[in-house]
């Protein structure tokens, strides 16, 4: 719709810093005439920490537990995204069992993150049963990560070269109930939403847009995919051998809000199944080590460290002096649950990285905020946001 | 093989290139770069992931500002690094892609390197009359402790104001 009045008869609204749908700290100004929106200006930075600056002064290591604070709803998967990425510029792998573990946390991470985002979007669009109903099985997975890492949301679980512990033998029922009431859950709250028409009209054609658009914009993760392109990086790059457990992509087809929303619930399931493998696959693999027992990269286990002299040695070099890291430079992407996760590291040899970049994957999504509600009227802009998925934490840095 | 194919069609433009640890990288002159955005474009590089920058403290060419592209036919991932003096402006993408928009201002904000043809070279993630630009290797990690002493911290606040202006 094109502007009609003068410039001066708009209204200036603002969205944020702290409003109920934000979510986070953003702020959005939105010029309106009447009840339409004719610029919309994100003005972002109110949560960045300088995680960038700060890593270049941290030790490989010490940079995990900034990870946590990226995407806060899923941080388990940003400290594999990151891992991942150290890893690779070491050249070494994590054993089996830690990649299964890696796979099965990140795939638990994935299920919480959307049932956050598809639960948050309904109450911001007033459905707030829904979000009750999710926020049930999502306590479920922060009580699992409790028994894996320790803490519920600064995960911090994973080491480079593998992970912090094992996990409990209480992990398995608990994990295996999950298994039984998400999909139930998952089905309760679709008879709640996806044939309501009041949802339906606030999210149908919400949002649109075409697949080359997405591209230029840069969308990744589900956002991509409802809008056609069946982009998945455990599909297309595969990593910690997601090329050997079976799972679909589901695809949308016009982008909008309602097409991200059915993807996101069709991936809660894809992701059950990956979970139900994974759970498999630990059993068959049975105990072993979960981290690489090379004592240059990852610390010796504490009964070595005050029994043997070489094992001391280690911890202190470690320490002190941090990983030999080799000259080099690399970008590693995982698939996290709002779209690619990058994380490029420039090595100078030295115990921290001489540049380390964050590419969050909400960062390039939320760039088109602008394009996505201009000329509709401001509870679209609700919805727009919720299906975006913006994680402030992960969009400052 | 894109390497090939640029070298070919454009003699000259790549200064290097390398792959570590599978990493394809090349290096282009900022003359020759939006040629060879063109070029990759159309063989298929259309997903900008990622504009960053590496501040080198090198004497003749102090910035690396670094593109990621991914080619979503065949999920080959390419790295283009541009060598910039400071001061010296970079080509601005933000007319084929718009991904652009952001991870440029991004960078002007926090390394100090202006864009040429960005239509909204503004900050972003700092605030407007912020002194200094944070990830340049020179700028103190305490930010300089700018709340705490008044003239602290001031040594980069020409320099803001006038890439601000």
């Amino acid at each position: 719709m094109e502007p009609t009045a003068k410039s001066s008869d708009r209204m200036i609204v603002n969205m944020g810093p702290s409003h109920p749908v934000t979510h986070g700290t953003l702020h959005i100004v939105l010029e309106l005439e009447g009840e339409i929106i004719v610029k919309a200006t994100p003005n972002i930075g109110y949560l960045h920490r300088g995680v960038e600056k700060l890593g270049e002064n941290l030790t490989y290591q010490q940079f995990i537990p900034l990870t946590d604070r990226l995407n806060y709803c899923s941080s388990l998967m940003n400290n594999v995204g990151y891992t991942v990425a150290v890893e690779k510029l070491l050249g070494i792998q994590d054993p089996p069992r830690s990649q299964v573990l890696r796979v099965l946390c990140s795939e638990l991470a994935r299920i919480g993150d959307h049932l956050v985002c598809i639960g948050i979007n309904a109450v911001d669009i007033g459905a707030f049963t829904a979000f009750l109903y999710l926020f049930r099985e999502r306590e479920t997975i922060y009580d699992l990560f409790e028994m894996m890492a320790g803490q519920r949301l600064h995960s911090s679980f994973t080491r480079i070269g593998g992970l912090f512990r094992d996990i409990p033998p209480e992990f398995e029922p608990l994990c295996e109930q999950f298994l039984e009431s998400c999909p139930r859950t998952v089905d309760e709250m679709e008879s709640l939403l996806t044939h309501n028409p009041i949802w339906a009209d606030r999210t149908k054609g919400v949002g649109a847009i075409t697949p080359d658009n997405a591209i230029n914009w840069g969308y990744t993760g589900p956002c991509l995919r409802a809008a056609g392109v069946p982009q998945d990086l455990r599909k297309a790059q595969p990593y910690l051998g997601y090329e050997s457990y079976e799972f679909d992509i589901p695809v949308g087809t016009t982008g909008d809000i309602y097409d991200r929303y059915l993807v996101r619930t069709e991936e809660i399931r894809q992701s059950l199944r990956i979970v139900r493998q994974c759970l498999d696959r630990l059993r068959q693999i049975g105990p072993g080590p979960v981290i690489i027992e090379d004592y240059k990269i990852a610390l010796p286990p504490k009964e070595k460290v005050y029994t043997r002299m070489e094992s001391l040695i280690h911890h202190f070099k470690l320490i002190m002096h941090g990983i030999e890291m080799p000259v080099g430079e690399v970008y590693s992407a995982t698939e996290a649950a709002n779209g690619e996760l990058g994380f490029y590291l420039v090595s100078h040899g030295a115990k921290s990285p001489y540049r380390i970049h964050v590419r969050p994957p909400c960062y390039p999504i939320f760039s088109s905020f602008e394009e996505q509600v201009r000329g509709r009227i401001i509870a679209d802009a609700v919805s727009v946001l919720g299906g975006m998925n913006v994680i402030a934490g992960e969009l400052d840095r | 093989m894109v390497i090939e194919r640029i070298e070919a069609q454009l003699p000259g433009a790549i200064l290097e290139h390398h792959a570590f640890r599978g990493d394809e990288t090349i290096i282009v002159a900022g003359t020759r770069f939006l040629d060879v955005v063109d070029l990759i474009f159309g063989e298929g590089y259309q997903l900008l992931l990622d504009v960053t920058a590496v501040d080198l403290e090198a004497p003749d060419y102090r910035f690396e500002v670094v593109y990621h592209w991914l080619n979503l036919a065949s999920q080959a991932r390419l790295r283009i690094k541009v060598p910039v003096a400071e001061g010296a402006a970079q080509p601005s993408l933000v007319s084929r892609f718009k991904s652009a928009d952001w991870a440029e201002r991004e960078v002007f904000d926090l390394f100090g390197i202006p864009f040429e043809g960005h239509p909204n070279l503004t900050r972003l993630l700092m605030w407007e009359d912020f002194p200094g630009h944070p990830l340049r290797k020179d700028f103190p990690l305490d930010g300089g402790d700018l709340f705490c002493s008044q003239d602290i911290g001031a040594s980069f606040a020409p320099e803001a104001r006038s890439l601000n202006a």
